[in-house]
């Protein structure tokens, strides 16, 4: 605690009540609210039913969920392959510093660009033979690789800085080969900012709109686009009820992942 | 895999340059096979890079490195056959301590029966037996320090690189771990081990031969009795325990003469008029004139340091340390006192 009076602590509570609640807290409690809600035009919903939920559950909702969770998970493992190769590349190839520059200028691309513009990107590139992914679930699941590799690489990257190169020359001096070097030294060390690095890759995923809505076949339609049908159509409280279903799914994976980290808690 | 590869280490000529910086400059050296070498020297002396070279680690710009009469220079560290443990010990934290000294036996595909053994063969060898199913992070820095040469041990490697093993414990430990080691080296007489510290104590009680080095150069190599009776470098004497370093210049009839003292030294004595510099150890120095020579000066300062008096005296505008055993009655700051020390005692050094 850097603030040490009880005055000061009390102070610091409240100025983050006061600045996390209604920024953060409350809309997502109004989300959970309106899902149950059969009518809302007071300052409270009145009534109250699980409709929407069973509405939310079955039939074309339900199908969303799938398509979502597959390639929420195809891209966060193919990002995280394709992110930390990228990031041990780079910090192998130490020694010329501009490799690092151009793979780190490369990988914050799709980040810096609007999604919007990278969906449209990816959607004019592969559109035509020889890759024509246009209308196959392919040509989503690609385009979220392209926006979430760019946080495993940096993740990955991140860790790998922190890594003790005495562990690696460590492994290298008893005479082991560099594969065997990464696979039962570095990759098992970077364990914990691996799987961080596809829970967040996976929750971006999940959440990623705005370029999907640029690509998604009328038989791959993500979770998202569920929701922003059914609201742009009127159906707030059925738009609510997916909302809560994606939050619970995405935190239930995110929750699983975790859990991976035992063997690898040695610090 | 050979039991018995008795291999020394040479290094000719090397010189290693990071960024322009020059940080070993043209070393030469040879660890005869099953002996100790210490690399001795401050910090940015270079004796680490040198380490590094042999592991592998850095790559020489000039020259090359041999372990037995195999050219290392330009083999991967995974090739070059060598043990080596590290100031931070670097045990692999995911590891139990078992696994940790088996894995140089993995890497290199020992057959599974034969790891057991030689796991268990090496913990014993380093007293950590009982610690086989720990994680490294339950164990103290002197248990995480024997297991790490336990781990380098198990290879049998024909060659130990030891990179300041001590620093990081405190020194009671650390005593405790220089016999260990010493016992360790006798145990396995054919190992050429290269042990690296800034400690001039750890160096001299363990090696056979001590390499002092200083900006990126070797500056001299003998055995510790060697360096620290006849040190021929003032750097050598500065650095490898207490000395007193005087001016003195040569006088007719083999002496040299420091103020009005006319001295005989160990050391062939410069020619008439010629500077040079005088090396006496503190402890060599008596009060009274009872040794051949004689300086005469007045007391600064007098320490008392448990079994020791440190007494400094001026003489001739200089300050000259004698640690005397302690005694009931130590000269007094002011009183004139003569000091005197034995021809054997006296060597002369180069800049």
């Amino acid at each position: 605690m850097l603030v040490h009076s009880r005055k000061g602590r009390w102070a610091a509570w409240i100025c983050f009540a006061v600045l996390f609640v209604p920024l953060f807290a409350v809309p997502l409690l109004v989300i959970v609210a309106a899902s149950f809600a059969t009518n809302w035009s007071g300052v409270l919903p009145s009534g109250s039913t699980v409709e929407h939920y069973a509405a939310a559950t079955r039939g074309e909702s339900l199908a969303a969920l799938g398509v979502s969770l597959q390639t929420a998970l195809l891209a966060s493992v193919l990002a995280l392959v394709i992110g930390t190769w990228a990031a041990l590349s780079a910090a192998s190839a130490a020694r010329h510093g501009w490799v690092r520059r151009v793979l780190d200028a490369l990988f914050v691309l799709p980040v810096a660009v609007p999604s919007v513009v990278v969906g449209l990107a990816v959607l004019v590139a592969y559109s035509r033979p020889p890759v024509a992914f246009n209308g196959t679930r392919w040509i989503v699941m690609l385009a979220h690789t392209v926006l979430v590799t760019a946080f495993a690489y940096q993740s990955v990257s991140a860790a790998l800085a922190r890594l003790d190169p005495a562990y690696e020359q460590a492994a290298a001096s008893l005479g082991a080969r560099p594969w065997y070097v990464l696979l039962r030294v570095k990759l098992p060390l970077l364990l914990p900012s691996l799987t961080a690095a596809t829970g967040l890759c996976f929750a971006l995923s999940m959440g990623e709109l705005s370029a999907t809505m640029m690509l998604y076949p009328p038989d791959w339609m993500p979770l998202p686009v569920q929701i922003f049908a059914a609201t742009d159509r009127g159906s707030l409280f059925t738009g609510s009820a997916l909302a809560v279903v994606l939050m619970a799914a995405t935190s239930l994976v995110l929750f699983a992942v975790s859990r991976v980290r035992t063997r690898a808690s040695y610090r | 895999m050979s039991e018995a590869r008795r291999s020394g280490i040479r290094f000719e000529e090397v010189t290693v340059a990071y960024d322009g910086t020059v940080v070993l400059d043209g070393f030469d050296l040879t660890v005869e096979p099953g002996e100790v070498m210490a690399l001795l020297g401050p910090s940015g002396s270079g004796k680490t890079t040198a380490l590094r070279a042999v592991a592998g680690f850095v790559r020489p710009a000039a020259g090359r490195v041999l372990i037995g009469d195999r050219d290392v220079t330009g083999l991967p560290p995974h090739a070059r056959d060598v043990g080596m443990v590290v100031q931070s010990y670097a045990l692999f934290p995911h590891m139990r301590v078992a696994d940790n000294v088996a894995f140089g036996l993995k890497a290199r595909r020992t057959p599974r029966g034969e790891i057991a053994a030689r796991v268990a063969e090496a913990l014993e060898m380093v007293g950590m037996a009982d610690y086989a199913r720990r994680h490294p992070r339950e164990l103290s820095g002197g248990q995480q320090q024997r297991v790490a040469i336990a781990r380098a041990l198990a290879v049998r490697p024909g060659v130990l690189l030891l990179d300041e093993p001590l620093s990081a414990l405190d020194a009671r430990l650390r005593s405790g771990m220089l016999a260990e080691l010493d016992r360790l080296h006798r145990e396995l007489p054919d190992v050429s081990v290269l042990y690296v510290t800034h400690d001039q104590v750890e160096a001299l009680t363990l090696a056979d031969r001590v390499a002092v080095m200083d900006r990126a150069r070797l500056r001299e190599v003998g055995t510790p009795e060697q360096l620290y009776r006849a040190p021929r470098r003032t750097f050598t004497a500065d650095f490898v325990g207490a000395a007193n370093l005087l001016p003195v210049v040569g006088a007719p009839g083999g002496t040299v003469r420091f103020g009005d003292a006319r001295l005989k030294v160990a050391s062939p004595a410069p020619s008439a008029g010629a500077e040079a510099t005088l090396c006496v150890r503190p402890h060599r120095i008596t009060l009274g004139e009872e040794a051949a020579n004689v300086l005469r000066g007045t007391v600064t300062a007098v320490q008392w340091r448990g079994a020791t008096h440190r007494v400094a005296v001026e003489v001739a505008g200089r300050e000259v340390v004698a640690e005397l055993p302690e005694t009931a009655e130590p000269p007094a700051v002011g009183a004139e006192v003569p000091l005197s020390f034995a021809v054997r005692d006296g060597v002369l050094v180069d800049d």
